[in-house]
């Protein structure tokens, strides 16, 4: 019998709490009675169970109640309909500005769950559906774990949001499979968009023992239980290799930082938390676990992230600004002007996810037909790598067609242009649509600089036309920047916001300013960067600047993944509508105009040099700029833009820019997207956000 | 000449039965009866189940999670394969009865190989009679009377029929269903055929079920005869020696018997014959006499050669006015051997397979007997009947 005497933690008024409810029965083949603790916050799938101070102290009395007893051969604990539990309640989190809070809500879930592994008889986690963070720890407490097969979400994201695994998931999890395996999901799973684990791989990872069919998942999970207790049935786990702990630790040290460059502290402390875990007592571990969770809690960055996912899951979904959906137009057809690359990709998304009729043109037969082959071998690649049935490929195919013939355009209900970014070529476009489509379609451009009020100007019908700015590549970026021109109508801008609901976009609201939000920002910011290197820095420290933020992609790797044609081009355009702020590098240009594909070049090994041809544009003097005041310079210049942003109204508020930043830059959470970190540096004067918001509170 | 296919019952088995409004309040009839199912399919490994030829599934109420033709959404939600068509069936009471004899017409005409009967009632979610419209023609041209929509009611008309079917009667015959059951349940009979159910209580807390809820094992003749009389003042019947409201569901498996030998399945029983008969609705107790009568003619067996019966308990007048019928004894030792619905309740459609389910256990453990009959009476006056041959003793 454990000995720890739980401390309970102030009650959260709040907290939705997930009760413990206790039922006991008889186990099938006379293997006594079973103690099965049901865990249930009340409310259905759409409010998942989490664990506050409330929830604890319920599964805590239930435990007491089951130990008072003398009856009782086994322990389970399962969920609601759907749900195990999803973790610990971080509702209240971003309001706390104590450290000792932090630390007794940490140890007081700690010495909860830690009863499940310390119990008199043997517990089962019967993992009826989602188990994440806190929930997945509970069933790491436990003996057993069962799993059922439509689980629909197995992780320890806490890395993701920037945290650790605070309740003991940090010390169980490679204490049980292994440090490999739990890397995978403290560390590699977490860092890869919150990736989950299938019920089968949990299975095969051995972080559950067993999987059963939904339709009959607790009876099966009970009778195992029996069949366990009564030595019927084994539960095997590979031994683990303590040998080379070490080195699968170090190993993973390693692609941290290739990822982050040290950016953002918690898969560090992750690690460290899992070396440890070697050797650490469980309570040793615990305490570890207690404390990086109360320094990672009173740190910004956290707060940022917390900031980051709210916004992702709250404000993406809901767009500020956006005329009722009620105004919007049914779309029973789609055009799409041009068939290069981007048109054919935007056809695909079409077709998939509004399933209507989806015309491709472009100047002739042959762009024409290449576009559409191009969808088409999408299609068919789907469909041999078993994503898409016989049917649905057959259907899309039949849904994706294309024509020289403007006039299959005359019952379209939203028709959007991506052919050459310049303006007089867009305007053509739109003149000639305008002779055959009805007064009332949607005339959609992609375009990500050039004015969408200019392009609609000459139109008898400017009202119905909107800017409509996917990311690259279309399929997987999620942000879809909806621009409202001058004379662009409600039922337009409405429609533009259905469709790309319909497309599962995050829409946002932006003005018709030029290159919009991520564009304009990150050319900024890129731009100030580019500056640094014609003024003498390397392109080695000028890459490095970013590290201490931790960005998905070096300034110069990006440049040459876009393109340093197509970098010099927006860049132009920019310094164009701005040239006090953004400056088309001449030195880039010359880069452009000799055909060079980028800054970089790599060897088999993977190591890069610059590119002697670069070199020779550039210039080849030593370095007059460390990486930090390059990235100041960066910083100083971005934080400039926001303000004029915010000021002429480009977005309703800085959580967009941050938004857009997070979803179509892919910029990591613990930046809050950009603001927050220009606040936490400050750079900003007055704060973007006002303390508290995306920082630990005064 | 054709030869005629011969049906085996395979295998059956039963949810324990939840008092109506108790332990299966918040678990979904469908539910039910597809943990049943594939429970059922599990205890037959050796049956494929794409050669499963058709799923029929009986509900008294076919709506809500009793409907969407249960038998083809049960089937696809047990995880049969999507070839496997089903249908359902309505006879009220006897509708898994009637599942199981039009699935063996099928065999029997040798248009099925192996089928898988249920039933299912959850009348918690379906009180008797939810959405029952009675067209006025019944009462304006007296064609049944209004007594007949009430069950406790044609029970106390059966007690008027025959008035030597006392009160005290009725409640010897109750206790002794309950012995039974308890006394089956004490032998650990009962529990081979069932299959334990997890049932959710969002306040309580989730269960597992293995046992009928509904027995009541310390019942004594003066509890039972100090029950008030709810379908007539100073009448008969009582709660005590009525089967109560329940949830529950009921499954089987049958095949063409040479296919069962081909695929090494278990044979339990083998269908002789069975018949329908209606009665009028307002005693619609004595359905069973008619329909046993006519089973037995057509299939030129006797009553004296009948080993062993599975009588449903809808009522225990019900129950003794057959008996009086064929002048079989009150507590004869053939009747109902491991207790009945007055014990274990009567979730409607499902009880006719309780009842061959019963008689195949009754088989197992009786090995020189060899015809049973599974006979029960039906709301708005019908009786049902099967009769089986014992071929348990004949698996290798």
């Amino acid at each position: 019998m454990s000995e720890t005497n739980p401390t309970a933690v102030a009650e959260n008024p709040d907290e939705v709490v997930t009760q413990a409810r206790v039922r006991y029965f008889p186990m099938p083949l006379g293997a006594g009675t079973m103690a099965l603790i049901t865990l249930d916050n009340g409310h259905d799938h759409t409010r998942p169970s989490t664990f506050g101070p409330g929830g604890l102290a319920s599964i805590n009395e239930a435990l007491d109640e089951i130990a008072a007893r003398t009856d009782v051969a086994a322990v389970g604990v399962t969920g609601k309909p759907f749900v195990f539990a999803v973790g610990a309640d971080l509702s209240a989190t971003s309001l706390v500005n104590d450290p000792a809070i932090i630390s007794a809500f940490g140890k007081f879930g700690h010495d909860v769950m830690r009863r499940f592994g310390e119990f008199s008889i043997p517990t089962f986690a019967f993992v009826n559906g989602a188990a994440m963070g806190g929930g997945l720890e509970l069933a790491l407490h436990c003996d057993f774990r069962s799993v059922s097969a439509d689980a629909a979400a197995l992780s320890l994201p806490e890395v993701f949001l920037g945290l650790i695994p605070g309740w003991g998931g940090a010390w169980l999890l490679p204490n049980l499979v292994g440090p490999k395996r739990a890397l995978e999901v403290i560390i590699s799973n977490s860092m890869s968009q919150n990736k989950q684990l299938t019920p089968q791989r949990a299975v095969e990872l051995e972080i559950m023992d067993v999987i059963f069919a939904p339709s009959d998942f607790l009876e099966q999970s009970v009778l195992w239980a029996a069949q366990v207790l009564q030595g019927i049935v084994a539960v095997e786990r590979a031994p683990i290799d303590r040998d080379s702990w070490d080195a699968v630790v170090d190993a993973a040290r390693g692609q941290v930082d290739a990822r982050v460059h040290g950016a953002t502290r918690a898969p560090y402390i992750a690690l460290d938390l899992v070396q440890a875990a070697k050797t650490n007592s469980r309570s040793e571990g615990f305490d570890a676990e207690d404390a990086a969770l109360t320094e990672l809690v009173m740190s910004d960055p956290l707060r940022a992230s917390l900031y980051s996912f709210d916004l992702v899951q709250k404000r993406a979904k809901r767009p500020v600004g956006v005329p009722d959906k009620s105004l919007a137009r049914p779309v029973n057809k789609v055009g799409i002007v041009g068939a290069g690359l981007m048109a054919s990709q935007l056809a695909l998304l079409f077709a998939r996810q509004l399933m209507v009729p989806v015309v491709m043109t472009d100047l002739d037969q042959e762009r024409v037909a290449k576009g559409v082959a191009y969808a088409h071998t999408e299609l068919d690649t789907l469909h041999t790598k078993g994503r898409i049935s016989d049917d649905k490929r057959n259907r899309l195919k039949a849904l994706i067609t294309g024509t020289t013939d403007k006039s299959l355009f005359s019952d379209a209900d939203f028709v959007i242009e991506a052919v050459f970014e310049q303006l007089d070529v867009k305007k053509v476009v739109f003149a000639q649509l305008e002779e055959v489509v009805r007064p009332d379609c949607i005339l959609a451009t992609n375009t990500s600089s050039l004015s969408v009020a200019e392009m609609a100007a000459d139109l008898a019908h400017p009202e119905r036309v909107v800017g409509f700015h996917f990311f690259n590549p279309v399929a997987l970026m999620p942000l879809l920047e909806i621009a409202r021109a001058e004379k662009t109508d409600d039922p337009c801008l409405a429609t533009a916001f259905a469709v790309g609901k319909g497309l599962k976009k995050s829409c946002v609201l932006v003005a018709d300013r030029p290159a919009f939000v991520v564009n304009r920002l990150l050319n900024r910011f890129l731009g100030e960067i580019i500056s640094c290197v014609d003024e003498g820095a390397s392109f080695a420290d000028a890459d490095a600047a970013v590290h201490a933020m931790g960005l998905p992609m070096d300034p110069f790797v990006l440049v040459q993944m876009v393109g340093p044609a197509v970098a010099q081009h927006v860049a132009q355009t920019l310094n164009g509508h701005f040239p006090d702020r953004f400056h088309a590098s001449e030195k880039m240009g010359k880069l452009v105009a000799a055909g060079l594909p980028g800054i970089w070049l790599w060897d088999e090994a993977g190591n890069k040099t610059v590119d002697p041809r670069v070199l020779e544009i550039f210039g080849d003097a030593p370095s007059t700029m460390s990486p930090d005041q390059i990235r100041d310079r960066a910083l100083t210049a971005i934080t400039q833009e926001a303000r004029i942003m915010l000021d002429e109204g480009v977005v309703a508020e800085a959580q967009d820019l941050d938004l857009c930043m997070i979803l179509g830059a892919g910029w990591p959470f613990w930046l809050g997207g950009i603001t927050p970190y220009l606040d936490r540096g400050g750079y900003s004067d007055p704060r973007f956000l006002a303390q508290g918001i995306a920082s630990v509170p005064a | 000449m054709v030869e005629r296919a011969n049906v085996v019952f395979v295998d059956g088995a039963r949810s324990p039965f939840a008092r109506a409004g108790s332990l299966y309040s918040q678990t979904r009839a469908d539910d039910l009866i597809v943990k049943v199912m594939r429970e059922l399919l599990r205890r037959n490994p050796h049956l494929p189940p794409e050669k499963i030829d058709d799923v029929a599934i009986a509900a008294a109420t076919q709506t809500g999670d009793q409907g969407m033709n249960i038998g083809r959404s049960a089937a696809l939600l047990a995880g049969l394969p999507n070839t496997v068509p089903g249908y359902s069936i309505d006879r009220w009471c006897a509708g898994a009865m009637t599942a199981v004899t039009t699935l063996s017409s099928a065999i029997m005409a040798g248009a099925y190989d192996i089928a898988l009967a249920g039933g299912v009632e959850h009348m918690t979610h379906h009180p008797m009679g939810e959405g029952m419209d009675p067209n006025p023609r019944y009462l304006s041209e007296r064609i049944v009377d209004p007594e007949a929509m009430l069950m406790g009611k044609t029970a106390e008309n059966l007690h008027d029929r025959f008035p030597h079917i006392t009160k005290d009667r009725a409640d010897a015959f109750a206790l002794g269903s309950q012995e039974k059951t308890a006394k089956a349940y004490a032998n650990g009979v009962i529990q081979l055929d069932l299959v334990p159910i997890a049932a959710r209580n969002a306040e309580l807390g989730s269960i597992l079920v293995s046992a009928d809820e509904a027995p009541r094992p310390g019942t004594t003749l003066e509890g039972l005869a100090a029950l008030k009389t709810p379908f007539r003042p100073h009448g008969r019947v009582t709660a005590g020696n009525a089967s109560g409201l329940s949830d529950g569901a009921t499954a089987a498996l049958l095949a063409n018997e040479k296919v069962a030998d081909e695929l090494g399945l278990n044979k339990k029983m083998r269908m002789i014959g069975f018949a329908f008969a209606g009665v009028e609705p307002e005693v619609m107790g004595v359905g069973p006499v008619p329909s046993t009568e006519k089973a037995l003619a057509r299939t030129g067996l006797s009553i004296d050669d009948i080993d062993l019966f599975e009588i449903n308990e809808a009522f225990a007048v019900q129950v003794l006015a057959l008996l009086d019928h064929f002048g079989i004894a009150d507590d004869d030792e053939r009747v109902n051997p491991m207790g009945g619905a007055i014990a274990v309740g009567h979730p409607l459609a499902s009880s006719g397979i309780r009842l061959m389910t019963n008689l195949a256990r009754d088989f197992t453990m009786n090995p020189t007997a060899k015809y049973g009959i599974t006979t029960m009476c039906i709301g708005l006056g019908m009786g049902g009947t099967v009769i089986w041959e014992n071929i348990s003793g004949s698996n290798a």
